[in-house]
Protein backbone atom coordinates (compact mmCIF):
# COMPACT_ATOMS: atom_id res chain seq x y z
CA UNK A 1 0.00 0.00 0.00
CA UNK A 2 0.95 3.27 -1.30
CA UNK A 3 1.84 6.30 1.68
CA UNK A 4 -1.06 8.34 -0.19
CA UNK A 5 -3.03 5.78 0.24
CA UNK A 6 -2.26 5.08 3.82
CA UNK A 7 -2.47 8.74 4.49
CA UNK A 8 -5.73 8.51 3.15
CA UNK A 9 -6.58 6.20 5.72
CA UNK A 10 -5.55 7.73 8.28
CA UNK A 11 -7.81 10.41 7.59
CA UNK A 12 -10.76 8.87 7.08
CA UNK A 13 -10.49 6.84 10.49
CA UNK A 14 -9.83 9.92 11.97
CA UNK A 15 -13.38 11.71 10.57
CA UNK A 16 -15.05 8.48 11.38
CA UNK A 17 -13.93 8.91 15.09
CA UNK A 18 -15.03 12.67 14.92
CA UNK A 19 -18.20 11.93 13.93
CA UNK A 20 -19.05 9.06 16.16
CA UNK A 21 -18.90 6.60 13.39
CA UNK A 22 -18.82 3.17 14.80
CA UNK A 23 -18.95 0.59 11.56
CA UNK A 24 -16.03 -1.50 10.18
CA UNK A 25 -14.53 -1.04 6.75
CA UNK A 26 -14.97 -3.79 3.97
CA UNK A 27 -12.91 -3.78 0.61
CA UNK A 28 -14.19 -4.60 -2.42
CA UNK A 29 -10.72 -3.80 -4.37
CA UNK A 30 -7.67 -2.16 -4.49
CA UNK A 31 -5.98 0.57 -6.03
CA UNK A 32 -3.53 3.07 -5.71
CA UNK A 33 -3.46 6.97 -6.21
CA UNK A 34 -2.09 8.70 -8.93
CA UNK A 35 0.05 11.76 -6.54
CA UNK A 36 -0.05 14.14 -9.81
CA UNK A 37 -3.83 14.31 -8.87
CA UNK A 38 -5.70 16.19 -6.09
CA UNK A 39 -3.78 16.62 -2.03
CA UNK A 40 -4.51 15.25 1.08
CA UNK A 41 -6.81 17.54 2.87
CA UNK A 42 -4.45 18.68 5.57
CA UNK A 43 -1.55 19.05 2.78
CA UNK A 44 -3.70 21.47 0.33
CA UNK A 45 -1.73 24.31 -0.97
CA UNK A 46 -2.74 27.14 1.24
CA UNK A 47 -5.13 29.09 -1.61
CA UNK A 48 -7.10 25.82 -1.94
CA UNK A 49 -7.08 25.25 1.90
CA UNK A 50 -8.95 27.92 2.51
CA UNK A 51 -11.45 27.49 -0.26
CA UNK A 52 -12.37 24.20 0.98
CA UNK A 53 -12.21 24.53 4.72
CA UNK A 54 -13.94 25.38 8.14
CA UNK A 55 -13.59 27.29 11.00
CA UNK A 56 -14.88 26.90 14.39
CA UNK A 57 -15.60 30.17 15.97
CA UNK A 58 -15.79 30.89 19.49
CA UNK A 59 -19.00 33.64 18.57
CA UNK A 60 -18.84 36.53 21.07
CA UNK A 61 -22.67 36.73 22.49
CA UNK A 62 -23.67 40.03 20.96
CA UNK A 63 -23.52 39.73 16.91
CA UNK A 64 -25.51 37.25 15.10
CA UNK A 65 -24.41 34.39 13.09
CA UNK A 66 -25.09 36.23 9.71
CA UNK A 67 -23.22 39.06 10.82
CA UNK A 68 -20.03 36.71 12.30
CA UNK A 69 -20.00 35.25 8.98
CA UNK A 70 -20.36 38.46 6.93
CA UNK A 71 -16.91 39.44 8.68
CA UNK A 72 -15.42 36.16 8.04
CA UNK A 73 -16.22 36.46 4.70
CA UNK A 74 -14.54 40.29 4.17
CA UNK A 75 -11.32 39.37 6.07
CA UNK A 76 -10.71 36.27 3.70
CA UNK A 77 -12.20 38.31 0.50
CA UNK A 78 -13.92 35.46 -0.36
CA UNK A 79 -17.59 35.58 -2.17
CA UNK A 80 -19.10 32.69 -0.21
CA UNK A 81 -19.16 31.62 3.05
CA UNK A 82 -21.79 29.85 5.54
CA UNK A 83 -22.98 29.01 8.71
CA UNK A 84 -24.02 25.83 10.94
CA UNK A 85 -25.56 26.99 13.52
CA UNK A 86 -29.02 28.68 12.93
CA UNK A 87 -31.42 28.67 16.05
CA UNK A 88 -34.01 28.64 13.32
CA UNK A 89 -34.07 26.07 10.77
CA UNK A 90 -35.06 26.90 7.68
CA UNK A 91 -37.59 23.68 7.26
CA UNK A 92 -39.20 23.30 11.06
CA UNK B 1 -19.28 28.13 18.96
CA UNK B 2 -20.51 28.46 15.16
CA UNK B 3 -19.03 26.46 12.42
CA UNK B 4 -18.33 28.80 9.70
CA UNK B 5 -17.43 27.24 6.37
CA UNK B 6 -15.83 29.11 3.55
CA UNK B 7 -15.93 28.99 -0.36
CA UNK B 8 -16.81 25.56 -1.68
CA UNK B 9 -17.53 24.33 1.24
CA UNK B 10 -20.25 26.86 1.78
CA UNK B 11 -22.61 24.40 -0.31
CA UNK B 12 -21.78 21.50 2.79
CA UNK B 13 -22.75 23.36 5.83
CA UNK B 14 -26.35 23.08 5.41
CA UNK B 15 -25.86 19.35 6.26
CA UNK B 16 -24.93 20.44 10.19
CA UNK B 17 -27.31 23.35 9.93
CA UNK B 18 -29.97 21.18 10.98
CA UNK B 19 -28.63 19.07 13.37
CA UNK B 20 -28.81 18.40 17.11
CA UNK B 21 -27.18 21.50 19.56
CA UNK B 22 -25.65 21.49 22.92
CA UNK B 23 -26.15 24.46 25.13
CA UNK B 24 -24.97 25.72 28.65
CA UNK B 25 -27.56 28.23 29.43
CA UNK B 26 -28.05 31.20 32.92
CA UNK B 27 -31.29 30.80 34.11
CA UNK B 28 -32.24 33.77 36.48
CA UNK B 29 -35.71 32.73 38.89
CA UNK B 30 -37.47 35.68 40.09
CA UNK B 31 -37.77 33.72 43.42
CA UNK B 32 -35.14 31.64 44.91
CA UNK B 33 -36.03 28.10 44.67
CA UNK B 34 -35.25 25.01 46.68
CA UNK B 35 -32.48 23.62 43.85
CA UNK B 36 -33.85 20.11 44.06
CA UNK B 37 -37.13 21.10 43.03
CA UNK B 38 -35.34 23.11 40.33
CA UNK B 39 -33.55 19.77 39.19
CA UNK B 40 -37.06 17.86 38.85
CA UNK B 41 -38.70 20.53 36.78
CA UNK B 42 -35.97 20.25 34.63
CA UNK B 43 -36.23 16.95 33.86
CA UNK B 44 -39.71 17.04 33.28
CA UNK B 45 -38.54 19.07 29.82
CA UNK B 46 -36.46 16.09 28.29
CA UNK B 47 -38.45 14.06 25.75
CA UNK B 48 -40.88 16.28 23.50
CA UNK B 49 -42.16 19.45 24.50
CA UNK B 50 -44.47 21.68 23.07
CA UNK B 51 -42.57 25.24 21.77
CA UNK B 52 -44.10 28.45 20.40
CA UNK B 53 -41.55 30.21 18.96
CA UNK B 54 -40.48 33.69 20.46
CA UNK B 55 -41.65 37.17 19.24
CA UNK B 56 -38.41 37.78 17.70
CA UNK B 57 -37.75 34.82 16.09
CA UNK B 58 -37.03 34.20 11.91
CA UNK B 59 -39.77 31.45 11.76
CA UNK B 60 -43.87 31.19 11.92
CA UNK B 61 -44.94 31.23 15.29
CA UNK B 62 -46.75 28.33 15.35
CA UNK B 63 -47.11 25.73 17.93
CA UNK B 64 -44.42 23.13 17.32
CA UNK B 65 -42.93 19.50 19.15
CA UNK B 66 -38.81 20.48 19.62
CA UNK B 67 -37.10 17.05 21.50
CA UNK B 68 -34.84 17.88 24.68
CA UNK B 69 -32.36 15.14 25.13
CA UNK B 70 -31.21 15.73 28.17
CA UNK B 71 -31.30 18.64 30.68
CA UNK B 72 -28.05 18.48 33.15
CA UNK B 73 -27.78 21.71 36.33
CA UNK B 74 -24.50 22.25 36.78
CA UNK B 75 -24.59 24.78 39.52
CA UNK B 76 -27.31 26.75 41.79
CA UNK B 77 -26.24 29.99 43.27
CA UNK B 78 -29.15 32.33 44.71
CA UNK B 79 -32.15 32.34 42.06
CA UNK B 80 -29.59 31.98 39.43
CA UNK B 81 -29.07 27.92 38.03
CA UNK B 82 -26.72 27.14 35.23
CA UNK B 83 -27.84 23.93 33.05
CA UNK B 84 -26.68 22.13 29.79
CA UNK B 85 -29.13 21.29 27.87
CA UNK B 86 -28.85 19.12 24.66
CA UNK B 87 -31.41 19.46 22.16
CA UNK B 88 -32.90 19.14 18.30
CA UNK B 89 -32.23 21.96 16.11
CA UNK B 90 -34.81 24.90 16.37
CA UNK B 91 -35.11 24.70 20.33
CA UNK B 92 -35.37 28.19 22.00
CA UNK B 93 -33.91 27.76 25.01
CA UNK B 94 -35.06 31.37 25.67
CA UNK B 95 -38.60 29.80 26.17
CA UNK B 96 -37.40 26.98 27.70
CA UNK B 97 -36.27 29.02 30.68
CA UNK B 98 -39.49 31.05 30.36
CA UNK B 99 -41.55 27.73 30.57
CA UNK B 100 -39.58 26.42 33.29
CA UNK B 101 -40.20 29.48 35.76
CA UNK B 102 -44.06 28.58 34.62
CA UNK B 103 -43.79 24.91 36.05
CA UNK B 104 -42.02 26.42 39.80
CA UNK B 105 -44.64 29.20 39.73
CA UNK B 106 -41.70 31.74 40.46
CA UNK B 107 -41.37 32.87 36.86
CA UNK B 108 -37.69 32.77 34.82
CA UNK B 109 -35.96 33.90 32.31
CA UNK B 110 -32.76 33.32 30.34
CA UNK B 111 -29.32 35.71 31.32
CA UNK B 112 -26.89 33.89 29.30
CA UNK B 113 -26.49 31.26 26.57
CA UNK B 114 -23.41 29.42 25.02
CA UNK B 115 -23.86 26.82 22.45
CA UNK B 116 -21.38 24.02 23.22
CA UNK B 117 -22.08 21.66 20.11
CA UNK B 118 -23.68 21.35 16.86
CA UNK B 119 -24.03 18.12 15.37
CA UNK B 120 -20.63 16.48 15.60
CA UNK B 121 -18.54 19.56 16.14
CA UNK B 122 -18.23 20.46 19.95
CA UNK B 123 -16.25 23.45 21.49
CA UNK B 124 -14.31 20.82 23.49
CA UNK B 125 -12.35 19.92 20.17
CA UNK B 126 -11.02 23.53 19.59
CA UNK B 127 -12.79 26.82 18.56
CA UNK B 128 -10.97 30.22 17.73
CA UNK B 129 -11.90 34.08 18.55
CA UNK B 130 -12.31 36.04 15.36
CA UNK B 131 -9.07 37.98 17.20
CA UNK B 132 -7.11 34.75 16.34
CA UNK B 133 -8.48 34.81 13.13
CA UNK B 134 -7.40 37.98 11.97
CA UNK B 135 -4.18 37.37 13.96
CA UNK B 136 -3.54 34.31 11.73
CA UNK B 137 -4.96 35.88 8.22
CA UNK B 138 -2.00 38.77 9.07
CA UNK B 139 1.02 36.58 9.86
CA UNK B 140 -0.11 35.10 6.32
CA UNK B 141 -0.89 37.81 4.27
CA UNK B 142 2.35 39.64 5.78
CA UNK B 143 5.28 37.33 6.63
CA UNK B 144 3.55 33.93 4.23
CA UNK B 145 3.56 32.13 7.79
CA UNK B 146 0.82 29.71 7.29
CA UNK B 147 0.91 27.19 10.02
CA UNK B 148 -1.41 29.20 12.37
CA UNK B 149 -4.35 29.24 9.76
CA UNK B 150 -3.87 25.84 8.80
CA UNK B 151 -3.69 25.20 12.63
CA UNK B 152 -7.14 27.67 13.16
CA UNK B 153 -9.01 25.87 9.90
CA UNK B 154 -9.89 22.52 9.52
CA UNK B 155 -10.92 20.67 6.21
CA UNK B 156 -14.60 20.63 4.83
CA UNK B 157 -14.23 16.86 5.20
CA UNK B 158 -14.90 17.39 8.67
CA UNK B 159 -18.25 18.41 7.76
CA UNK B 160 -19.41 15.01 6.65
CA UNK B 161 -17.45 13.10 9.42
CA UNK B 162 -20.95 11.45 11.01
CA UNK B 163 -21.66 9.92 7.67
CA UNK B 164 -21.03 6.80 6.07
CA UNK B 165 -18.24 6.67 3.69
CA UNK B 166 -17.32 5.17 0.25
CA UNK B 167 -14.04 4.91 -1.09
CA UNK B 168 -13.65 5.64 -5.38
CA UNK B 169 -10.96 4.80 -7.75
CA UNK B 170 -8.85 7.34 -8.89
CA UNK B 171 -10.92 7.01 -12.44
CA UNK B 172 -14.47 7.46 -11.25
CA UNK B 173 -13.70 11.06 -9.70
CA UNK B 174 -14.32 13.31 -12.52
CA UNK B 175 -17.47 11.81 -14.33
CA UNK B 176 -18.93 12.44 -10.51
CA UNK B 177 -17.40 15.96 -10.51
CA UNK B 178 -19.17 16.02 -14.15
CA UNK B 179 -22.63 14.85 -12.19
CA UNK B 180 -22.42 11.16 -12.89
CA UNK B 181 -23.83 8.94 -10.47
CA UNK B 182 -21.24 6.46 -8.45
CA UNK B 183 -21.81 2.89 -10.34
CA UNK B 184 -20.36 -0.02 -8.78
CA UNK B 185 -17.55 -0.77 -10.66
CA UNK B 186 -16.02 2.76 -8.45
CA UNK B 187 -16.29 1.53 -5.51
CA UNK B 188 -12.98 0.15 -3.76
CA UNK B 189 -13.64 0.22 0.23
CA UNK B 190 -17.19 1.51 1.95
CA UNK B 191 -18.80 1.02 5.60
CA UNK B 192 -20.38 -1.99 6.54
CA UNK B 193 -24.16 -1.73 7.09
CA UNK B 194 -25.19 0.79 4.58
CA UNK B 195 -28.72 0.85 3.91
CA UNK B 196 -30.66 1.44 0.77
CA UNK B 197 -32.09 5.06 0.51
CA UNK B 198 -28.86 6.23 3.19
CA UNK B 199 -27.18 9.26 2.72
CA UNK B 200 -23.18 8.84 2.07
CA UNK B 201 -19.79 10.23 1.77
CA UNK B 202 -17.75 9.56 -1.66
CA UNK B 203 -13.99 10.02 -0.57
CA UNK B 204 -11.08 9.88 -3.23
CA UNK B 205 -7.80 7.34 -1.93
CA UNK B 206 -6.26 10.12 -0.37
CA UNK B 207 -8.86 11.44 1.60
CA UNK B 208 -10.84 14.34 -0.41
CA UNK B 209 -14.47 14.24 -0.50
CA UNK B 210 -15.85 13.83 -3.92
CA UNK B 211 -19.45 14.10 -3.25
CA UNK B 212 -22.59 13.47 -0.97
CA UNK B 213 -25.25 11.17 -2.19
CA UNK B 214 -27.56 8.93 -1.47
CA UNK B 215 -26.96 4.63 -1.41
CA UNK B 216 -29.10 3.47 -4.19
CA UNK B 217 -28.03 -0.27 -3.16
CA UNK B 218 -27.15 -1.62 0.37
CA UNK B 219 -23.28 -2.47 1.31
CA UNK B 220 -24.21 -6.15 0.86
CA UNK B 221 -25.37 -5.60 -2.66
CA UNK B 222 -22.40 -3.26 -3.36
CA UNK B 223 -20.08 -5.87 -2.20
CA UNK B 224 -21.96 -8.92 -4.54
CA UNK B 225 -22.73 -6.62 -7.54
CA UNK B 226 -20.60 -5.89 -10.80
CA UNK B 227 -22.49 -2.91 -12.06
CA UNK B 228 -25.02 -0.66 -11.67
CA UNK B 229 -25.75 2.45 -10.14
CA UNK B 230 -24.93 2.46 -6.40
CA UNK B 231 -25.29 5.64 -5.32
CA UNK B 232 -27.22 8.58 -6.93
CA UNK B 233 -25.53 12.06 -6.44
CA UNK B 234 -27.15 14.68 -4.54
CA UNK B 235 -24.14 17.52 -3.98
CA UNK B 236 -20.97 17.48 -5.53
CA UNK B 237 -17.71 19.05 -3.74
CA UNK B 238 -14.96 18.19 -5.85
CA UNK B 239 -14.19 20.53 -8.81
CA UNK B 240 -13.96 19.30 -12.60
CA UNK B 241 -11.19 18.54 -13.93
CA UNK B 242 -8.91 17.77 -10.13
CA UNK B 243 -8.49 14.18 -11.62
CA UNK B 244 -8.10 12.86 -15.17
CA UNK B 245 -11.38 12.15 -16.82
CA UNK B 246 -10.83 8.45 -17.82
CA UNK B 247 -14.39 8.43 -18.65
CA UNK B 248 -14.43 10.44 -21.96
CA UNK B 249 -11.79 7.97 -23.05
CA UNK B 250 -13.78 4.48 -22.16
CA UNK B 251 -17.14 6.22 -23.85
CA UNK B 252 -15.46 6.75 -27.12
CA UNK B 253 -14.30 3.31 -26.87
CA UNK B 254 -17.53 1.86 -26.75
Amino acid sequence: MSDLVKEGEEFLRKLDELGRVKRRWVSKDEEDTDPRYGYPPYRRPIDLYIRKGLIVIDKPPGPTSHEVVAWIKKMFGLEKAGHGGTLEPAHP
Amino acid sequence: MLPVALGSATKLIGLVMHSRKEYVALMELHREVDPEKVTAVLKQFVGRIYQRPPLRSSVKRALRIREIYYIEPLEFQDRYVLFRVGCQSGTYIRKLCHDVGLVLGVEAHMRELRRTATGHFREENGVYTLHEVSEALYLWRRYRYEELLRKIMQPAELIVANLPKIVIRDGAVDAIAHGAQLAVPGILRLHEGISKGERVAMFTLKGELVAIGRAAMDTNEILESKRGVAVRIERVFMEPGTYPSMWKRRKSCE
